[in-house]
């Protein structure tokens, strides 16, 4: 009987769910503060902020780009209507700057450097590195995991900060050359209503946190992975799913909390 | 790839984000907004300001000349009281108006300066005291309604 099942099955994943978030903590604070342990080398940090960022870039701004085209003409298309048009600045800048610079950023980071920490770190495991690292001393947390997590930490609001520039300028693109869109008035609403703090910080604070929890989520799912070909596959699958999960549930309480 | 090549690579990526990040600041957000700083401030009394708010434009004939940098409220009159900032070489004369009109028909509100043509100057800190309140558009609407009921 498939409902029968249904309650024991249900108990059954709670006691197995809670005990593993509270390990994933552990291993989380554990990671962040061992940059004051000896095994913590800035030149592994700044290899994966290369990895993660600078190999990044070209992909977040080809998206950027794009976003920032399309929303520039949905945004003129909604705004002819009521011959508003001269809001298309704001628009752009606020969607970009508050909501779809930080997301898409975290996602297509998940999707590109996310999976790929999953799959180094959850090979390490299964070839037994990590166990090596343990037999020499060397703390594994401080070696391998704590550098990505503070590049992802790093990397992350800059990859917004250049997203939000690029889908301005797209958007801009669209607006002005091509649909007509007054070109004094797009700046000159935009700079009017967008706000330094309120807008532009509290969405790289957004980043932030996203940086920070999808490093997580990938560097967690690959150290907790069945050491086989088989859970390498897995944990890199379940970490881009959580992480991208993880990033829109998150962006709906920081929007509730940041911009009240 | 060689480890300077990486040192640079990261340096560049990080000076990329604080790039734009100034020029987020500068030309997309309102930081850049010091232009008033070294203005003289003016007040003026109304008996309603609608949906003014600071950093509003105040013009005179169409052209920017200040912001409204502090709505408050005069406890006395119970008037509305609106600070703002002009520049310093705009000299208004004592019998100024000003007015908050609309810009277009659902735009942003701001202060339309009228100038007088006493010879003496408002001094910084100086007070408007010939005041147009806003148009309230539910209470015109009102209005009309009513004269269009009672005109039967």
């Amino acid at each position: 009987m498939a409902f029968m099942e249904f309650i024991p099955n249900l108990g059954r994943r709670t006691l197995r769910t809670v005990p593993n978030l509270g390990t994933a903590s552990r291993f989380l604070l554990l990671s962040l503060f061992a940059v004051v342990n000896r095994h913590f080398s800035i030149q592994q940090l700044l290899k994966q902020v290369y990895g993660f960022g600078v190999r990044s870039l070209l992909l977040m701004m080809v998206a950027a780009f794009f976003t920032g085209m399309v929303l520039g003409f949905q945004g003129y298309y909604a705004l002819v209507r009521f011959g508003a048009t001269s809001a298309l600045g704001t628009l752009v800048a606020l969607s970009l700057l508050r909501e779809l610079g930080p997301v898409l950023t975290a996602l297509l980071f998940a999707g590109r450097a996310g999976s790929a920490l999953t799959a180094e770190i959850s090979s390490m495991k299964a070839t037994e590195q990590l166990s090596a690292m343990e037999m020499m001393a060397v703390n594994p947390l401080a070696w391998v995991v704590a550098p990505r997590l503070w590049a992802g930490i790093i990397v992350v609001p800059i990859l917004c900060v250049i997203f939000d520039l690029v889908g301005i300028f797209g958007g801009y693109l669209i607006s002005v050359p091509v649909l007509g869109v007054d070109g004094g008035t797009f700046w000159a609403q935009m700079q009017s209503n967008v706000a330094f703090s309120g807008d532009i910080l509290t969405g790289l604070f957004k980043a932030l946190c996203f940086g920070l929890v999808v490093t997580w989520i990938a560097a967690w799912q690959g150290y907790a992975a069945q050491p086989t070909a088989e859970g390498v596959g897995n944990a890199t699958t379940i970490s881009v799913v959580t992480a991208s999960l993880a990033v829109l549930g998150l962006d709906f309480i920081l929007t509730a909390f940041l911009f009240t | 790839m060689e480890k300077r090549a990486i040192d640079w690579w990261v340096g560049i990526f990080v000076l990329l984000g604080i790039a734009a990040l100034v020029v987020l600041a500068l030309r997309v957000g309102n930081l850049s907004g010091f232009a008033y700083n070294d203005g003289y401030v003016l007040h003026a009394d109304f008996s309603n300001v609608g949906s003014l708010k600071p950093r509003s434009p105040v013009k005179l004939g169409g052209v920017t000349i200040g912001e409204v940098t502090h709505i408050g409220m005069n406890p006395k009159t119970f008037m509305a009281k609106v600070t703002m900032r002009i520049e310093p070489k705009v000299k208004l004369p004592t019998d100024t108006g000003a007015s908050i009109y609309t810009e277009g028909l659902l735009g942003e509100q701001y202060v339309s300066i009228q100038p007088g043509g006493m010879p003496q100057d408002l001094p910084p800190g100086g007070t408007i005291t010939m005041t147009q309140s806003a148009v309230n558009i539910d209470q015109l609407i009102g209005q009309m309604v009513f004269s269009k009921a009672s005109g039967k």
